[in-house]
């Protein structure tokens, strides 16, 4: 009989790894999504004195957009807010590790993409997020919920294919 | 018109296969001496005819054939020729060819290299070769044709992923595929064993020098494909524990368990069983290493394009080879005789627990690297496994069955006295401790992880020239000749073990004491690291063959005052757009200093990471000594001089071997 557990090893392998061909292994949710957004309020970059919370924007369909000025692929993406989302949605910017204070500078040289950035020098709000890269973008809704977690930067395409489907089922 | 013939070439190949894989079983099967004797012309003609679809391939690579699919999409007009050689087999086709090649390779080898070996084991052995070569052939002529068409002809092509445009590239993947393919040798041997049922100290000492040049070659393979991703990813990383990685680590650690029990075989009669158990294991770990790397089953850095067919494909002949193997396995293996008894402390005991040890090892690898599969496909939830789980668990199995690696070459066979190895040991045992012990506290304090390291380096040194000791201790004034005239087995072990003992050293090391530095750099600025000074001197364009170079030139100074250039790059490659970081390296004996240049941030200003990474070339000459350690031990005269033997007629008993007197 135990001649035959290799065999059976085996065949409990091949079970799993013919499951695992219709899997999509890249694919690791944030377990903050369907949780309620962590909140937290920081200086408003650019804007002495201001500060934003979650709370200000409670009753809206918003975006939270992880940068910071040293990315290059964010300053990218800022692009892709200008043109195609801004009118849609508004985005809120989450400044990750501005260390030299190059945030407020470059936002009024280029253009802010965001309706506000704020200003986490610590990078302690985008530990409660879980933020591994940037750029990262939560879409939160009207009740304070993440809804949906995108990793890297936001092209066309994407926003077409995973967030226009997410944000009409958002809209009453 | 050289593409077709490539295609026509490689189904002809697949013909050849099948009938090598079928005609001389059957011919071992019945005795019938004709249809054995066709086993290694067949071989041999499958090698020649796999070479010409390979040399077609390449030839489309190297005449710019974007007509054909597999050019347009992995080569360009402007890749240097060295790159649009590799370039075939740069895809998942190219690749798939390459393996095929060097599996009839293998083969051919056999046939030629096995004259002395009775005709019904050869049959066999190149038969059950030619079975894994048909599935292959199929897979290479069903799902993944690297020679078709594409029309209508591009213009240019898209360029070759420039991560695969470098040295490290070039021999990577071969190195890596004669080592994973090898041990299909290994199989083979294990399967016309089981066949003809006379598992024996003869099959052992026939399978162990393929067994061990294979071993070669994949360390070689591991090597490389480290130091590749060291050098090539920007991130001064030599191992991520990737899913990649781990599929060629994992037959690695099942192929060195594998050497150590067929010597055991070999020169006692034991463990067989469990020897070809780990031979089909061995290249099992090959097959499933192949099939993560090309479905798409595991996320990774690799990146072969991904297509569920091929990968229901590969699971069903890796279902068939494994399956049908473990239920012969299953089959036959109750019928073999156990082989000679041994005490609890012996070299026989140590052997086995060193495969514990090595299979526990492989198995948590394994467990780390099909753990999130497992999850996802249970519906439990979407994990990933990181490097903390890996070197949690890795790194305390490995740890005994590296200090099992001083006292297993100094015991005896059969019964060994553990107090008088104690005894003979204490000094070795005692200055390593203490030397590892008190290192540390030269260099930054007290550190548990670097005693530990350095003990178990030092303590295999100490007791590898304990063993040259050993052997010479009667040798008298002619010692050094003596020491030149010690087998080859022995000094290919005993090299083995001292690369094991400076790889060692060099994880520990760099593990522990390196440091980075991720700064953002303006022209002129400098940074400190280590005791270096790096200043940075701007950003210039330099054009390369197909790309367009931002290099960085940056002048360090060492703690000693010594001062040299380096000049890291980011590239742009024209065809695909893909931007590359090509680090820097200044290697040194003690220390390696990288540098890798990161993004612009306007007005000259640049992100720049800086590392000091203390001993990591040690990683790569350790296990350069390894590998040396090995074709050294397989090369060693006694393996041809016991074939020869056996042309003798009516030669002694195979089992009878087993009690001559010691070689080694």
């Amino acid at each position: 009989m135990r001649r035959w557990i290799p065999l059976a090893v085996v065949v409990a392998l091949g079970a799993f790894l013919y499951l695992g061909l219709y899997l999509n292994p890249k694919e690791v949710p944030s377990p903050l999504v369907g949780h309620t957004a962590p909140d937290f309020t920081l200086p408003v970059v650019g804007r002495p004195g201001e500060t934003f919370s979650p709370a200000d924007v409670r009753g809206e369909v918003w975006l939270l957009n992880i940068w910071a000025p040293w990315c290059s692929i964010c300053l990218k993406e800022h692009r892709v807010f200008r043109d195609l989302i801004g009118d849609d949605v508004p985005v809120y910017g989450l400044t990750w590790k501005d260390l030299d204070r190059e945030a407020a500078p470059l936002l009024a040289r280029n253009g802010s993409p965001y309706v506000k950035a704020v200003d986490d020098v610590d990078g302690r709000v985008a530990i409660r997020y879980g933020v591994t890269v940037t750029p990262e973008t939560f879409v939160i809704d009207h009740q304070g919920v993440i809804r949906m977690k995108h990793v890297g930067p936001i092209t066309p395409q994407v926003w077409e294919q995973k967030f226009r489907p997410v944000l009409r089922g958002l809209r009453p | 018109m050289i593409p077709e013939l490539g295609q026509f070439v490689v189904i002809l190949a697949l013909v050849v296969a099948l009938i090598q894989g079928t005609l001389p079983l059957l011919g071992a099967q019945r005795g019938d001496e004709r249809l054995m004797a066709l086993a290694r012309p067949l071989a041999q003609a499958q090698f020649t005819l796999l070479l010409l679809a390979f040399s077609a391939l390449a030839w489309s690579f190297l005449t710019h054939d974007f007509s054909v699919k597999n050019v347009a999409q992995n080569s360009f007009s402007q890749l240097p020729a060295i790159y649009r050689f590799t370039a075939t087999w740069g895809s998942h086709e190219g690749s798939l060819l390459l393996w095929t090649v060097i599996l009839a390779g293998w083969s051919a080898a056999v046939a030629v290299f096995s004259r002395q070996l009775p005709q019904e084991m050869v049959a066999r052995v190149l038969a059950v070769l030619g079975l894994v070569s048909v599935g292959f052939l199929a897979l290479l002529v069903f799902t993944s044709n690297p020679f078709e068409r594409l029309f209508p002809i591009p213009a240019d092509g898209r360029d070759l992923n420039p991560l695969l445009q470098d040295a490290g590239m070039i021999s990577h993947p071969p190195l890596l595929y004669m080592g994973y393919v090898g041990f299909s040798v290994a199989f083979a041997f294990a399967i016309a064993a089981l066949l003809s049922g006379r598992l024996d100290a003869a099959w052992a000492r026939w399978s162990r020098p393929w067994t061990t040049t294979a071993w070669t070659f994949l360390t070689l393979g591991v090597a490389l494909g480290s130091w590749w991703a060291y050098r090539e990813l920007g991130w001064g990383g030599w191992w991520f524990w990737d899913p990649t990685e781990n599929a060629s680590l994992m037959p690695w650690l099942a192929g060195t368990a594998l050497i150590h029990a067929l010597a055991a075989t070999e020169k006692r009669g034991v463990f067989s069983n469990w020897s070809v158990l780990l031979a089909i294991a061995t290249f099992s770990l090959s097959l499933l290493g192949t099939f993560l790397v090309r479905s798409g089953v595991l996320s990774s850095v690799h990146a072969f394009a991904v297509d569920p067919t091929r990968g229901l494909f590969i699971l069903v002949f890796l279902g068939l080879v494994i399956g049908g193997s473990m239920t012969l396995y299953a089959l036959r293996a109750p019928r073999m005789v156990a082989g000679g008894s041994f005490a609890w402390f012996s070299r026989e005991s140590l052997l086995l627990a060193n495969n514990v040890f090595l299979i526990a090892a492989l198995g948590a690898v394994l467990l780390g690297t099909l753990y999130p599969l497992f999850l996802d496909a249970l519906g439990l939830g979407k994990i990933s496994v990181g490097p903390q789980y890996f070197n949690a668990v890795f790194v305390p199995l490995v740890a005994p069955a590296l200090f099992l690696v001083g006292i297993g070459p100094l015991a005896r066979w059969k019964k060994a006295s553990l107090p008088d190895l104690m005894w003979r040991l204490k000094w070795a045992f005692g200055v390593a401790l203490v030397t590892a012990a008190l290192l540390p506290l030269t260099l930054d304090g007290m550190n548990l992880q670097v005693t530990l390291g350095l003990f178990l380096a030092l303590w295999i040194l100490f007791t590898v020239i304990k063993g040259f000791a050993q052997r010479l201790q009667h040798a008298g004034p002619d010692r050094w000749r003596q020491l030149l005239r010690l087998p080859r087995a022995f000094w290919g072990m005993q090299l083995a073990h001292a690369g094991l003992a400076i790889l060692v050293v060099g994880v520990t090391m760099v593990s522990n004491y390196e440091t980075e530095r991720d700064v953002r750099m303006p022209i002129g600025s400098h940074v400190e690291l280590a005791g270096y000074r790096f200043v940075f001197h701007g950003v210039e364009e330099v054009p390369g063959p197909n790309y367009l170079a931002g290099r960085a030139t940056m002048e360090i100074t060492s703690p000693h005052g010594r001062s040299f250039m380096l000049y890291p790059e980011k590239r742009n490659y024209d065809a695909s757009g893909a931007i590359m970081t090509q680090a820097a390296v200044h290697y040194g004996l003690f220390r390696d200093v990288y540098i890798s240049l990161g993004d612009p941030l306007g007005d000259g200003v640049w992100t720049v990471r800086v590392y000091h990474k203390p001993f990591v070339g040690w990683l790569w000459a350790g296990a350069l000594l390894l590998a040396m350690g090995g074709g050294l031990a397989a090369a060693d005269p006694r393996y041809r001089m016991v074939l020869r033997r056996r042309r003798v007629p009516d030669a002694e008993p195979a089992l009878a071997s087993a009690a001559a007197p010691e070689v080694r």
